[in-house]
């Protein structure tokens, strides 16, 4: 085995060992706190959350403006999703009542309604409204819900305590599922000879 | 020697109408094996003559640099299923038509929530952050420089099959189980990024986010991404498709397609998950008991016959090789068999290798048609143990309702049935 051979199969096995990640490979760069600024990933708990705040009132003028062509006047949806109503209708088994999911209905927390926003709305404009827009449209949206009261002035420090209807209407995945044997599940069997559906 | 050009003379693009003509009207004499439609379809670009004998004048002549294309003759096309708007939407892979498990890049199944991105890789950056220790932003240059790995995945969107709860919808395996495509994928660990920048004691989760319209989001929890998530820049051997996340993709092995975030510029590290909008208002299943599971992530086994399929046509009693794609979102397909009288009786399927984990499986059935009607199936099981469901064992658990229930995740045993005159049909058996 030459030397340098030698020396290969060595840095391999350092490689493979994992060393080398621990001490790391020092690529790339450290990013300004400015660079890291421009982000925003608001968590449940309110962290995260931009400065900022904003009335129903504000929140109404901006809906009016940028969010009704799609999600309609009396926020019932259109292209965009209905956004308030539904609540009463998640426990349900029937296809021909449909649930109903709103942010009023079905959004866990407050602080993702804000964060959806921001990063994604409106629709031909992502990403344009400022944080203030952004909390007075959250403010509008909540209240047209009945979730927080017409006067209600939405910000930083009290989005994230904002009681959601639907707060504790999740659970975690229980699978893989325990499946009852099929001769005890819903049948539809076709007749061999008989013309499909 | 250009016997391909135009004929002396002829304007250009006159010349190319005749070429295009006359070969829609070849590739509608040809087209007519395994099921494919009967019309005429769009030619493409770099359509040539077809002379009468290929071996009695040269063919067209080899470029000093080119992008191949497939043949003139084939025409399999994504498709779309037709949305409100064509930037959220998401198109099918051509799965009846598909071989072996790799699906070609240019037929992978795209499901985009604002359109595809156009990203420049030169000004493309990578933020990591949050709960580490040091915070580092990284080019694709720099990502290029650590150690890579290339492994052979399948990604499929949760969504796949959501029209068939009811009944059957779609006509086609294609717009059926369309939503599933293999891929290698090639990049590096998100391992070994994480262990570069050092993750803090506390850390439970992370934020994948793209750098599309949509800013797409999904949190992660970190077990999942210290064991085998990848950072891909790089798909069956060239570099990442712009559909699938140019020029940088999170992949995340076995778990629901929308999670693999496409166009992904920045990571952040959290002690609890972000509640995106993604996880909570879209990709639950809501049950009859009106609560809804979350976090639903693993797409569970799953199996499809896409020979013969929906709509095709059968030449007659005699010999059929039935095929199909078997595949699990915990590991390796250990066990597929085929049912051809509507689930009476099964028999085991040759498998072809190779048989990965968390890939595509092609499996093979011989069959002997009697010219009688049948109802062929196939069902999957995993190295789990995990037994592929029927419909009707689905329901039981998950209710029927409506399009805004439990739609996600339907990954239950497929019926087709092959009438007396060969005519194949998506029907519900179970």
């Amino acid at each position: 085995m030459s030397i340098t051979t030698k020396l290969c199969v060595a840095l391999a096995s350092v490689a493979a060992s994992g060393a080398w990640a621990q001490s790391g490979y020092g690529f790339g760069s450290t990013p300004s706190k400015e660079e890291l600024a421009r982000f925003v990933s608001p968590l449940p708990d309110g962290r995260g959350l931009p400065p900022g705040s904003g009335t129903v009132e504000q929140g109404k003028a901006i809906y009016e403006q940028q969010c009704v062509a799609c999600h309609g006047a009396q926020l019932q949806g259109g292209a965009g999703d209905k956004l308030i109503g539904g609540r009463g209708t998640l426990v349900n088994n029937d296809p021909k009542k449909p649930p109903v999911k709103t942010v009023e209905s079905y959004w866990p927390y407050a602080t993702t309604l804000f964060d959806y926003t921001y990063r994604a709305m409106p629709l031909n404009a992502p990403g344009s409204l400022t944080y203030d827009q952004v909390y007075a449209v959250s403010a509008y949206i909540l209240s047209q819900a009945k979730i927080v009261p017409p006067d209600a002035v939405i910000n930083q420090d009290n989005l994230a305590k904002v009681a959601m209807p639907n707060r504790d209407g999740f659970i975690p995945d229980h699978r893989p599922e325990k499946f009852p044997p099929p001769s005890a599940t819903p049948h539809q069997d076709l007749k061999l000879g008989q013309t499909p559906p | 020697m250009e016997r391909a050009g135009p004929p002396k003379g002829a304007k250009p693009r006159e010349a190319r109408r005749r070429f295009l003509l006359g070969s829609a009207a070849a590739v509608g004499g040809a087209a007519l094996g395994r099921g494919q439609a009967a019309e005429a379809p769009a030619a493409a670009p770099g359509t040539h003559e077809v002379p009468p004998d290929a071996t009695k004048t040269q063919g067209y002549p080899l470029a000093d640099e080119s992008y191949g294309t497939r043949s003139q003759f084939e025409t399999e096309m994504r498709q779309r299923f037709k949305t409100a708007t064509p930037q959220s939407s998401w198109t099918m892979t051509p799965l009846d038509k598909g071989m072996g498990i790799i699906t070609p890049s240019g037929l992978h199944f795209e499901r985009s929530h604002g359109g595809t991105a156009v990203i420049d890789p030169g000004r493309h950056e990578l933020f990591v952050h949050g709960l580490v220790k040091q915070p580092r932003k990284y080019s694709m240059r720099d990502l290029k420089r650590f150690p890579s790995v290339s492994r052979i995945h399948f990604i499929e969107c949760s969504g796949n099959g959501l029209t068939e709860w009811y009944k059957p919808t779609m006509k086609t395996v294609q717009m059926t189980h369309g939503l599933t495509s293999t891929s290698e994928w090639t990049g590096v660990p998100l391992a070994t990024i994480l262990k570069e920048c050092g993750v803090a004691g506390n850390a439970k989760w992370l934020l994948a986010e793209g750098g599309d319209a949509a800013v797409m989001t999904r949190s992660i929890p970190i077990d999942k991404a210290m064991k085998d998530c990848l950072l891909a820049y790089g798909q069956n051997g060239e570099a990442i498709r712009p559909e699938q996340g140019y020029p940088l993709r999170l992949v995340v092995p076995g778990f629901e397609g929308n999670m693999n975030i496409k166009w992904l510029r920045r990571i952040e590290v959290s002690d609890t998950p972000f509640m995106t909008r993604e996880e909570t208002s879209k990709y639950t299943d809501l049950m009859p008991s009106g609560k809804a599971v979350q976090f639903s992530f693993v797409m569970e086994a799953k199996s499809v016959i896409t020979y013969p399929s929906g709509e095709m046509q059968l030449d007659g009693p005699g010999f059929y090789e039935i095929t199909g794609l078997a595949w699990s979102g915990r590991g390796a397909v250990r066990k597929v068999e085929v049912s051809t009288d509507g689930g009476r009786s099964w028999k085991a399927a040759a498998l072809q290798n190779p048989v990965l984990p968390i890939s595509h499986t092609r499996f093979r059935f011989p069959w002997k048609w009697d010219g009688k009607e049948a109802i062929l199936q196939s069902r999957c099981t995993d190295e789990t143990g995990y037994v592929q469901p029927t419909l009707g064992q689905l329901i039981a658990l998950r209710g029927l309702d409506g399009p805004l229930g439990s739609i996600y995740h339907l990954n239950a045993i497929q019926s087709w049935l092959v009438a007396a005159d060969g005519k194949v049909a998506n029907v519900h058996h179970y």
